[in-house]
């Protein structure tokens, strides 16, 4: 029973540079358009430096495109209030970044469940039972209570897979998720993010140099100096 | 929906300021004794203040109504005429004040005045026997005046009983004159009238000048020995708020004409003293404050610069800016209402110690308005020294501090 795909991203015409109007400007993204569909599972790939975080950034309304419009969920973003783009960032994206980040001063489940506190307060029950449940399903089940500190690179890199899906966002964006990973840590991440698009229904984007994940992957999108290469 | 949000913001906050454990305890121990000192000195000057009140203007009228001084009436000349004067002083005879009924009635509709004490005062001379002391006769309205003045509790001998021909003079007086109560004194006003007099009251309020001078008696008996059937010559008055006496006095002088003069003005020396004191201890509470608001700015920069990448993260994570902007508020204000606890905590053990250990010249109080007020601005102080580290974690580039190493 196939599911309709519904569009949840569209790049129309990106370009990103930095130092605009300087002798240093660097150009980073030229012109770069594709859409993400809810049945999507995609790999990012390309050469370090070739823009795939910057492109992750911009695509997660973290980073302001140079020029382009980049729609979300049907939404035009680049006139968007800040305090809109936020709201629609953490509501609807989930974010996994290249070096593990979480909060130190929280212990591992209160930082899967940052997310739902920053959008809507004192979780409820049922948002720590879920936190509990991605926990267990990263196999972190035991470690709940523990600061980031206490936690392997590892486990911290998995802590912020949990937090990146507690949202059940609607746009999944990771950027070399299971780099710290072993090989079966990583397994367990990738088949809990193919997981996670079925029974959410959510775009999903990987940036990796494995080139066994990315062939696993149903799409890949490839970047080189900043431009799409068409498979 | 917003509360709830608050809610993290709070949670963010604490989770905060009890990770950074160390720089939480310094600052709290600095501003702790900044609010020490300013709870402290307050309420040191404050209780020196109200001591010196106390004794200078314990038992005095805070604003005096007299009927104005009587000036000669020169006629006025057309313009271009030369106009050359001659004139005597005229000597001050005594006057009552008119209207003085419905002035009293007036004056008791005030808020701001607590008493308001009619009398009738003038000179006499008191004489027995071979002895005349010059006296001033003080003509009161009892139940008024002990508003003022309770001589009850001044009372050394004999009782407080006027009317008739019961009258109170001071112990000095009553030691020269050789009296003691129920002996009989006669009083002459110079006018034509002079009465005998039954001394019911020996009081002895401390101060030479009125303990060898006033007799008090009732306002009906006084009133025909100088010759002022119905009349009065002074209205004392107290006020509620006596810093602002001079301007009730004058707003009192434009409403009556009459001439007012108010503590301040008669007392100007312990006015400006208590003035330089006020300013110096503005001061240096002021200073005290600046330096305190500038520990807690400085360690909540700090903690900006050390937490740039969670900062990122939160704003990654859907925190806003004015989220971000608020959790810093906040720990501006818990480091402000924390040391405030501590500060206020140390200045009521030093005012314990002062009044149970120290000099024993006056005592202490705290008021609990002091604590509310010293806490509230600990709170604001906190809040203003954290706005702008704040504002700078509130404007981080989200990309640029998750960057950040
Ligand atoms: N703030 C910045 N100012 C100037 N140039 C920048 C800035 N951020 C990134 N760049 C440049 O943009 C280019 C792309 O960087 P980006 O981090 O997106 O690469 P990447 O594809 O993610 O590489 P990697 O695989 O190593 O993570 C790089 O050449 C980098 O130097
Ligand atoms: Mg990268």
């Amino acid at each position: 029973m196939s599911k309709m795909a519904r569009e949840i991203l569209r790049l129309e015409g990106i370009c990103k540079s930095y130092h605009v109007g300087q002798p240093n400007q660097t150009d980073v993204l030229h012109n770069i358009s594709f859409s993400l569909d809810s049945t999507d599972f995609a790999a990012l790939v390309g050469p370090s430096g070739s823009g795939k975080s910057t492109l992750l950034n911009v695509m997660g309304l973290l980073d302001q495109p140079t020029a382009g419009e980049l729609y979300l969920l049907g939404q035009a973003t680049s006139t968007m209030m800040e305090e809109q783009r936020t709201q629609l960032r953490g509501r609807e994206i989930g974010f996994v970044f290249q070096f593990h980040h979480l909060i130190q001063a929280f212990n591992a489940l209160d930082n899967v469940l940052m997310p739902l506190m920053l959008n809507h307060g004192k979780p409820t029950q049922e948002d720590v039972e879920y936190a509990h449940y991605l926990l267990r399903q990263v196999g972190l089940e035991k470690l709940a209570n523990r600061r980031p500190n206490e936690l392997s690179g590892g486990q911290q890199q998995r802590v912020a897979v949990a937090r990146a899906l507690v949202s059940k966002p609607a746009l999944l964006l990771a950027d070399e998720p299971t780099g710290n990973l072993d090989s079966k840590s990583a397994a367990t991440v990738f088949e809990l993010f193919r997981k996670m698009q079925v029974e959410h229904q959510c775009a999903v984007l990987l940036v990796t140099h494995d080139e066994r994940l990315s062939s696993a992957c149903d799409r890949t999108i490839t970047l080189f100096d900043g431009r799409l290469q068409q498979a | 929906m917003f509360v709830r949000k608050w809610w993290t913001d709070w949670l963010v906050a604490l989770a905060f300021l009890r990770d950074g454990r160390g720089q939480t305890v310094l600052i709290t121990v600095g501003v702790a004794v900044g609010v020490a000192v300013i709870v402290f000195v307050t309420a040191l000057i404050e209780g020196l203040q109200a001591n010196v009140i106390e004794r200078t203007l314990g038992t005095q009228a805070h604003i005096r109504l007299l009927q104005p001084d009587e000036v000669n009436r020169v006629a006025p000349v057309t313009d271009g005429t030369i106009h050359l004067v001659h004139e005597d002083q005229r000597a001050q005879r005594l006057r009552s004040i008119q209207n003085w009924q419905e002035l009293l009635v007036a004056l008791d509709q005030r808020a701001d005045l607590t008493v308001v004490s009619p009398l009738v005062s003038g000179p006499a001379l008191a004489q027995r026997g071979a002895a005349v002391k010059s006296v001033a006769l003080v003509g009161i309205d009892w139940p008024r005046y002990r508003q003022l003045l309770p001589l009850d509790d001044y009372i050394v001998a004999g009782q407080v009983r006027i009317g008739a021909d019961d009258v109170l003079i001071g112990s000095q007086l009553a030691h020269e004159l050789g009296v003691q109560v129920g002996a009989k004194i006669r009083l002459d006003t110079g006018q034509t009238n002079a009465r005998v007099v039954t001394i019911a009251g020996i009081f002895e309020l401390g101060v030479r000048e009125l303990d060898a001078r006033y007799v008090y008696m009732d306002m009906k008996q006084a009133q025909p020995l100088l010759q002022l059937i119905g009349g009065v010559t002074v209205i004392d008055i107290r006020v509620t708020d006596i810093f602002q006496a001079e301007q009730i006095a004058q707003r009192l002088h434009r409403l009556t004409g009459l001439k007012a003069e108010s503590w301040i003005a008669t007392n100007g020396q312990l006015m400006n003293a208590l003035s330089a004191q006020s300013l110096s201890t503005n001061m240096i509470k002021i200073f005290v404050g600046a330096s305190v608001a500038f520990g807690i700015a400085s360690v909540l920069s700090v903690s900006v610069v050390q937490r740039t990448r969670e900062i990122g993260i939160l704003r990654a994570t859907g925190a806003s800016r004015a989220q971000i902007l608020r959790i810093f508020l906040l720990q501006g204000a818990l480091f402000g209402l924390l040391g405030a606890l501590v500060g206020v905590a140390v200045s009521y053990a030093l005012v314990w110690v002062f009044n149970s250990f120290g000099p024993g010249l006056f005592y202490i109080p705290i008021a609990p308005q002091l604590i509310v007020s010293a806490l509230a601005l600990a709170m604001v102080t906190g809040i203003g020294a954290a706005a702008w580290p704040a504002r700078r974690a509130a404007n981080l580039d989200p990309v640029e501090a998750i960057r950040y190493v």
